[in-house]
């Protein structure tokens, strides 16, 4: 029997404001369905967006819903989340959203290792607002403010997270759906903070002068750039350059959460337990 | 009135006032002079099964609180200037979608760096309007240590009851000083805690942002089964972004009129020796820190034959402009007197509407001003 969306969407706010052939959709109802396997209250989930075209995926899906300021999401999902440890929180960001103005939260958050579930869709450009220079857009690419083509340097989004401390980083791309629900939802039972990267399309505002105006070309160029994990592992270093690894790329175990290490805090100033010190930590420096 | 003596300082009277007041949450970053409200706040509020967090800036510090407020639990943070300007943003969404929080600033030295260590009342209209756009800030003041208590208190039944930030104004002087307090009962402060307002009909017929012309939006507290969407954009009445040219107008003479309406609710003086001032008397307007040496200025100026008095506005936004207005009508010769240049003088004048007649003494090199150099610039000007 096909899934059923409609308990978890504002269908009054449908059509949603996402082009014909936007990744987007796709992510939102993978999301959806990792969600109902989860077997989560929908009272008991906060989805925390930015600003961008993935800003509005909060407004369209039928839990608590917070769509912050630009950059912001994680740290607003931050206050959320420590005030209401019991409950669920999930992010959701662009590439320009989470990794320029908002770069510092995100690996602040990785860092922390709170337990928010932080979805990065990364299309390789600023789409809402009509083709800007991202830090993952490719250099050579046409943007509208590189016009004779990008010269910066690029971020590697899941690298990142693994180096700011993310204890789950996952990278996905739309053109699996199934594939990509098994991943968030390996990042939702995760306790820790998960980044979940995913891998979108934008033929409008970066396709249309890249070479690739239509949807499929756009994917098909995602699909030339992406690798499992598996084979990307066997790989040599040559047949690596230009490929991005897909699926579970780092998962820590050990790593503390947050809120369970804050009540530790707690029980301190509440006289039920000795200061902390380096020997509640395996890792020392 | 039943009291308790507590000695302290300015910081951290305003940390305990929040705990004392319900605070379940506070988010922020280091800031001189205001980081010792941190301090303290990191240890009363886990002993009081909240927390307290300290985030990578000063933008993050208050994205949290807003965030943890947003879940139905009071929230602080505690800055300085600079840190004001980067809050500044988030502020406003604070403002736009209706989210309680309070903020203490520990004024210093501005602009940019300044005088970290030293005083200021650099940031009277900063707090007016800090972000961008049209809304009503609420700013109390304080002027002695009681009032870091009090003020902070007050700030964060206000802001449940406007829902809306409030600022607290305190300034170098005051956080750091060391004195004896004189603080209402804990049992008094309970009391008076007004919490913000919660819908308790049918979740189908909650629409949080559908209220009376001059009323603040009902918030319900998140994952209690009412699920509604914040946003900063201009919203409808269950939260969602609109550009309806009717709702959008609204909204924003909503944000005017809940608080410019309601003034009386806001308003706080204290008016020292000012019974028996008549025409040609002396007024001198001061708040915080500075109303200090102006009483003991104006008992100089009493004991030397000039009959003075203080107006002192505990709430400086929104103005008390009738209060003003009664004296500056009467008065002929009005002073203010603060730390930074006219910023608050600019707002007499325009109640009073005399404009160009109402003298000041300003000071801007991060050094108190000393009763000495009041009681000497009025028998200089008048």
């Amino acid at each position: 029997m096909a899934f059923n969306y409609d308990k978890y969407l504002r269908l009054e706010k449908m059509p949603t404001l996402w082009c014909w052939g936007c990744g987007d959709g796709v992510i939102l109802k993978a999301t959806i369905r990792a969600i109902e396997k989860m077997g989560w209250e929908q009272n008991d989930i906060c989805v925390v967006s930015g600003i961008g075209c993935s800003g509005r995926f909060s407004s369209y899906v039928d839990f608590n819903t917070v769509h912050t300021t630009h950059g912001r999401t994680v740290a607003y999902a931050t206050g959320i989340k420590l005030a209401n440890p019991d409950k669920h929180v999930i992010c959701v960001a662009g590439d320009g959203d989470a990794l320029a103005i908002g770069g510092n939260h995100t690996i602040h958050a990785c860092r922390r290792n709170i337990d928010i579930n932080f979805i990065v869709i990364n299309n390789f450009i600023y789409g809402l607002t009509n083709s800007q220079t991202s830090p993952t857009t490719p250099q050579g690419f046409w943007t509208v403010s590189q016009k004779a083509g990008n010269i910066d340097p690029t971020f590697n989004a899941s690298n990142l997270a693994i180096a700011s401390g993310a204890s789950f980083v996952g990278r996905e791309t739309m053109l699996d759906p199934k594939k990509l629900e098994r991943l968030l939802i390996k990042g939702f039972e995760h306790k820790g903070f998960s980044f979940l990267e995913v891998l979108s399309n934008c033929h409008i505002n970066l396709g249309r002068k890249n070479k690739m105006a239509s949807a499929m070309d756009n994917l098909n160029w995602i699909d030339s750039i992406t690798v499992s994990k598996s084979k990307f592992d066997k790989m040599t270093e040559e047949e690596r350059v230009n490929l991005l690894p897909t699926g579970v790329l780092h998962h820590d175990t050990e790593a503390r959460e947050y809120c369970e290490m804050y009540e530790e805090i707690k029980a301190v100033h509440q006289g039920k337990r000795a200061k902390i010190t380096q020997d509640d930590f395996a890792k020392k420096i | 009135m039943a009291t308790r003596e507590i000695i302290s300082t300015g910081n951290e009277l305003s940390a305990i006032a929040a705990v004392d007041a319900g605070c379940e949450f506070f988010g922020g970053y280091p800031l001189t002079p205001s980081s010792e409200v941190m301090h303290v706040i990191s240890d009363l509020l886990p002993a009081a099964n909240g927390a307290a967090i300290q985030m990578e800036d000063e933008i993050a510090g208050i994205c949290c609180v807003i965030g943890a407020s947003m879940t139905g639990v009071r929230a602080l943070t505690a800055t300085s200037g600079p840190g004001v300007s980067l809050k500044a943003e988030n502020l406003g969404l604070a403002q736009m979608a209706e989210v309680p929080l309070v903020l203490v600033n520990v004024m210093r030295g501005g602009p940019s760096t300044g005088l970290p260590t030293r005083v200021s009342q650099g940031d009277v209209l900063q707090a007016k309007n800090p972000s961008h756009g049209d809304y009503k800030s609420i700013t109390l003041c304080a002027g002695t240590l009681a009032e870091c208590y009090t003020e902070v208190v007050r700030a964060f039944n206000l802001a449940d009851r406007f829902m809306q930030p409030v600022i607290v104004l305190t300034d170098e002087t005051l956080g750091h000083m060391h004195g004896k307090a004189m603080l209402p009962t804990l049992e008094e402060v309970k009391e008076g805690i007004v919490l913000r307002k919660q819908f308790d009909g049918a979740p189908e017929d909650y629409f949080p942002y559908q209220c009376e012309h001059d009323e603040p939006a009902v918030l319900n507290s998140m994952f209690k089964g009412y699920r509604y969407h914040f946003t900063g954009l201009h919203h409808d009445k269950n939260g969602f972004p609109t550009e309806e040219i009717e709702t959008c107008r609204k909204l924003i003479q909503r944000l005017e009129d809940k608080v410019e309406l309601h003034r009386d609710e806001l308003e706080l003086n204290e008016e020292f020796m000012c019974d028996d001032l008549e025409e040609n008397d002396v007024l001198i307007i001061a708040y915080g820190s500075v109303s200090l040496a102006a009483k003991e200025a104006i008992r100089d100026l009493r004991k030397q034959g000039i009959k003075a008095g203080l107006f002192r506005p505990i709430t400086l936004w929104p103005s008390p402009a009738e209060r003003i207005k009664h004296y500056t009508d009467k008065i002929k010769n009005v002073i203010c007197v603060e730390l930074n240049i006219a910023q608050y003088t600019a707002e007499v004048e325009r109640v009073s509407g005399r404009i160009g007649s109402i003298e000041g003494l300003y000071k801007v090199n991060g050094r108190p001003i000393a009763p000495n150099e009041i009681v000497e610039k009025v028998k200089e000007v008048f």
